[in-house]
């Protein structure tokens, strides 16, 4: 540091004048999605989530091709069959794979049935075969599987219920019913909570007054007991997709004052920002003030705040058709085979019945991973 | 003598990137004030807090040394352990933050946050240490210390939690301050006492402080020594009277040339007669109720503004003054119709010169939409005034999509013309606001406001939110358009030498009157009134050979009940605004 006699130091550097010109990189000119998903690729579980749920979501029209059987496909010899594996070589001698044929018994000391494989008859899988019949994607009648049991064999990957039906089958079909309901439900939920909330918070006064009474009400009601009460107004001789439909738009009816009392406190801490009223004093509309510059500053959260409420629908589902109260036979959601297991001597005999449980926390985890990452990558108080 | 502290090629960055504090250098010797004077960005809090160790997590230290004087010889405290550091606060160096309003915690009384400085360094305990908080608190001149120990934060005005927490930077009786702009946040009459305060404890105690400010003219008052900083460099370091004498430096030359400053000679311009107001506001009050403590309690009511007659001339300005609280902004928004005044107020508009004036409080929805076309606001905050969702696009032409005028083709390129008019390019046009700075962000509101083509734009505090030399830039794009256009401006401020440079009458406003009125060269030199005289006595000046003039500061500063008797008012009896000269108007008891 080079000082001068009188005391001071004066930067040797030449000095240019600012020129206003600032530095450009790319981020600066990227849209916001873009920025999002920089981040959130950072969140590596999150981004393994979202794919695996996408996957899910992708093959939710393909569960009838990929499924050796059809949802209520029945098996009258093996039921409570036990999971078969699928191998590779017998004998040291490469076959393809293969299962073993079984074959049921009744033990008379413990009245179970006991499934012994035949070791010495491998029998090869079929592969684009000729099975039942299904609707591919609900539309196109066909009866291509991926896979299916050869001639005298059976294949169940996950074992067979007690009506001999492959519990493998009737995941991926159950998947359909199980996956949706969060979506119908979110939707039905979101739509109510925006809308209300939107209100509330931008009007504020005596609607917003009306509103969070509703609300308060609305969440003091335990919420087991009043799923109760409403799904069992549900007509018991209306058909599997009508009760879905009730039964998810229940769960949305009773989920919105959560989302509507976030939206509600965004909505007021957005209104105080400058652009907001600036928007006002040039004449817009409240309508046009909630579409253009609130709910697309916060849309984003509401994703992510959906995200990590569809597990909740999900859960509230199965809840209710494990408890017998939601969907019921001849549908089939991860709840109802729940419901085949609630008896605990069957889970003690035959535990592969209980495996339902299995893909219920595996996407109810994925889910919150995701919404954790979406929201970290959204958090706009991260630098 | 061997330096407090000094600082030897500090070097910060964050993450890969190019360092953000670039060999930095400065010391400060026992007992002096060190003014490190930078605009936003600069790295001067970086490098302050780097000599506490508070950095945030993401910055790194990539190099330099922060020695500190002490008993046994410097140490240097980019080495010490956590411990050894938590020792050094608050007991040898302690630091004062911008923001008094959230720099005190709001659940715990004054008292106790105060004295946990004592009791965390073990210095004093029981009684003994609340006399010794209660003697600071007398120091740093609180009247009643005892209630102000027991107070929450909340119940203490800006200038009063400032004043607390200079007293718990000092109850440990520290060698060295480090003031992080400690009053940029304050009011000019506070901010004069404040700092008025400070250099009294300075000279009390002898204790060093590093002051850390934007603005020259506190440099002026304070220090001893001034550190000019830009982009992460020193840029020119030496004794206060030589840098602020005569500056060397390209940079500390322009930073002069861009601070405002209330002219030296005074200009009487040639009055006309028969005014003609684009806008005229007759009796305008406006009162809010606030529900009473309790059911049974009355409602408050609170004046914000009283009984306002003042007019914005075609093509010229009106600036008002006051600080905040006086219900200046209250007054913008009532002259643009966004808020209803007291019934028995006349909001006049005139669009053109003799044509019919209509009354905004009893304008019908189509009419406001057609006023809202020839009234725009420009707003305070760049950081808020665009919605970070709209590209800059869309946020130009939503005004004229709003009126439903003209084609996409014609907005866009009246939006075009707008951003040259603004001199920005019109390669911005696809961007978010984001990638813009705050000037420029500033800029795109005001072309915003012009999309409309409007007659009359009312700005709220549009530069105090920017640094010296872009406000200059700012003001002298007002200036500009408003001469191009013939517009005429309501300039919300509280900053007289902004004023001074923009206005062509100027009102200032203390609890929702105006207390004093006229064109700026006779309030600026010919002051009646004591609170006016205090606000350009506390004006800080960059010049070294003008001090604040605490003694007129803290005759107009206080209560209004407290002013001398031919001025006093109280919430019943209000004098008259009377005219003293010609178009100087004074609130006085004859």
């Amino acid at each position: 540091m080079t000082t001068l006699p009188d005391g001071r130091y004066i930067d040797p550097k030449p000095y240019e004048p600012d020129t206003g010109a600032e530095a450009r990189h790319a981020e600066l000119d990227m849209p916001n999605w873009m920025l999002v998903w920089r981040r959130f690729r950072e969140h590596k579980l999150g981004l393994i989530s979202g794919l695996f749920l996408l996957i899910s979501y992708v093959m939710l029209p393909f569960a009838g091709f990929i499924s050796p059987y059809t949802a209520n496909e029945r098996a009258p010899d093996h039921l409570y069959a036990s999971p078969q594996g699928i191998h590779m070589f017998h004998e040291g001698k490469l076959i393809g794979p293969y299962v073993y044929p079984i074959s049921a018994e009744v033990n008379l000391e413990t009245f179970s049935w006991e499934y012994t494989p035949d070791y010495e008859n491998p029998a090869r899988l079929n592969f684009f075969c000729e099975g039942s019949y299904y609707k591919l994607a609900g539309f196109i009648k066909t009866n291509r599987h991926l896979v299916c049991a050869p001639e005298g064999a059976t294949i169940f990957l996950l074992g067979a219920d007690r009506l001999g039906r492959d519990v493998f089958s009737r995941i991926l079909y159950g998947a359909q019913l199980s996956l949706t309901v969060g979506l119908v439900g979110i939707s039905v939920s979101f739509l109510i909570g925006i809308v209300l909330g939107s209100i509330a918070g931008y009007f504020g006064g005596f609607l917003d007054w009306i509103i969070n009474r509703v609300i308060e009400i609305l969440r003091s009601l335990p919420e087991l007991p009043l799923w109760l009460a409403l799904s069992a107004a549900v007509p018991s001789h209306w058909g599997p997709v009508s009760v879905f439909f009730i039964i998810s738009i229940i769960l949305g009816i009773l989920d919105w004052p959560g989302l509507a009392r976030a939206v509600r406190s965004k909505f007021l801490s957005l209104r105080e920002e400058e652009f907001v009223r600036a928007a006002e004093m040039m004449g817009a509309k409240p309508s046009r003030v909630i579409r253009k510059h609130l709910l697309p500053n916060f849309l984003s959260h509401l994703i992510a705040s959906a995200t990590l409420s569809i597990p909740a629908m999900i859960l509230g589902e199965t809840a209710l058709s494990f408890l017998g109260l939601g969907l019921r036979a001849p549908a089939v959601s991860w709840g109802v085979m729940l419901n085949d297991a609630q008896n605990l001597a069957s889970i003690e005999i035959y535990p592969w019945t209980a495996i339902p449980m299995l893909p219920i926390v595996i996407v109810v985890l994925a889910f919150n991973f995701f919404g954790d990452g979406l929201r970290d990558a959204l958090d706009p108080n991260r630098a | 003598m061997t330096a407090l502290l000094k600082v030897e090629g500090l070097t910060i960055g964050f993450g890969n990137a190019a360092p953000v504090v670039d060999d930095v250098s400065f010391s400060v010797d026992p007992g002096e004030t060190l003014a490190l004077v930078g605009e936003s960005g600069s790295g001067k809090t970086l490098s302050c807090r780097a000599a506490l160790r508070i950095l945030p997590a993401v910055a790194q230290v990539r190099g330099g040394a922060v020695m500190l004087d002490g008993p046994d010889g410097p140490c240097d405290l980019m080495g010490l352990t956590e411990r050894q550091m938590c020792y050094v606060r608050g007991n040898r160096v302690s630091m004062i933050f911008q923001e008094p309003m959230r720099s005190l915690s709001p659940l715990h009384r004054i008292g106790n946050q105060v004295i946990e400085v004592l009791r965390l360094h073990g210095t004093a305990k029981g009684q003994g240490a609340r006399k010794r908080v209660l003697e600071t608190f007398e120091r740093v001149g609180f009247k009643d210390p005892e209630r102000i120990y027991g107070s929450y934060p909340f119940e203490l005005s800006g200038g009063m939690r400032q004043r607390a927490m200079i007293a718990m930077a000092i109850v440990g009786k520290p060698d060295l301050l480090i003031a992080d702009e400690p009053t940029t946040a304050l009011d000019v009459t506070t901010q004069a006492q404040v700092l008025g305060l400070i250099k009294e404890i300075q000279h009390e105690t002898g204790m060093a402080m590093i002051l850390v400010t934007h603005d020259l003219g506190v440099v002026a008052n304070m220090a001893d020594s001034v550190t000019v900083m830009n982009r992460g460099r020193v840029m020119e370091a030496g004794p206060a009277p030589l840098v602020l004498g005569s500056p060397q430096h390209g940079y500390t030359k322009e930073l002069f040339a861009a601070a405002p400053m209330i002219p030296e000679s005074s200009e009487q311009k040639a009055k006309d007669d028969g005014r003609d107001y684009i806008l005229e506001m007759r009796n305008v009050s406006k009162t809010y109720t606030l529900k009473g403590k309790a059911p049974w309690h009355p409602k408050e009511h609170v004046y914000a503004v009283r009984g306002i007659e003042f007019g914005v001339e075609r093509g010229k300005t009106l600036a008002v003054v006051g600080e905040s609280g006086s219900g200046k902004t209250t007054c913008a928004h009532m002259a643009l119709g966004a808020e209803w005044a007291d019934p028995g107020a006349e909001i006049l508009f005139k669009p053109e010169k003799g044509a019919e004036a209509v009354n905004l409080q009893e304008l019908g929805s189509a009419d406001r939409l057609a006023f809202q076309r020839k009234a725009q606001m420009v707003f305070q905050d760049p950081y808020s005034t665009l919605n970070p969702r709209m590209r800059v696009k869309d946020a130009l032409c939503e005004p004229m999509e709003i009126h439903g005028l003209g084609t996409h083709g014609e907005r866009i390129e009246r939006a075009t013309e707008m951003l040259r008019w603004v001199g920005l390019s019109e390669n911005m046009l696809t961007r978010y606001p984001h990638a813009f700075s705050g000037g420029q962000r500033q800029r795109l509101s005001i072309a915003r406001a012009l999309m409309l083509g409007p007659m009359f734009l009312v700005c709220d505090e549009p530069t105090s939110a920017l640094d010296v030399s872009v406000q200059e830039q700012v003001l002298q794009l007002l200036e500009e358009i408003r001469d191009r256009l013939n517009l005429s401006y309501m300039f919300i401020s509280h900053d007289l030498a902004v004023v001074a440079r923009i206005a062509d009458e100027v009102a200032v406003m203390r609890e929702g009157l105006v207390i004093e009125q006229g064109p700026p060269e006779a309030l600026f030199y010919s002051p009646q009134h004591p609170y006016t005289k205090a606000l350009l006595a506390a004006q800080p000046e960059p010049d070294i050979n003008r001090p604040i003039d605490l003694q007129t500061v803290s005759q107009g500063a206080g209560k209004p009940t407290t002013w001398p008797e031919a001025f006093r008012f109280d919430d019943v009896t209000i004098p008259p605004l009377l005219e003293t000269s010609p178009g100087h108007k004074v609130r006085c008891h004859v």
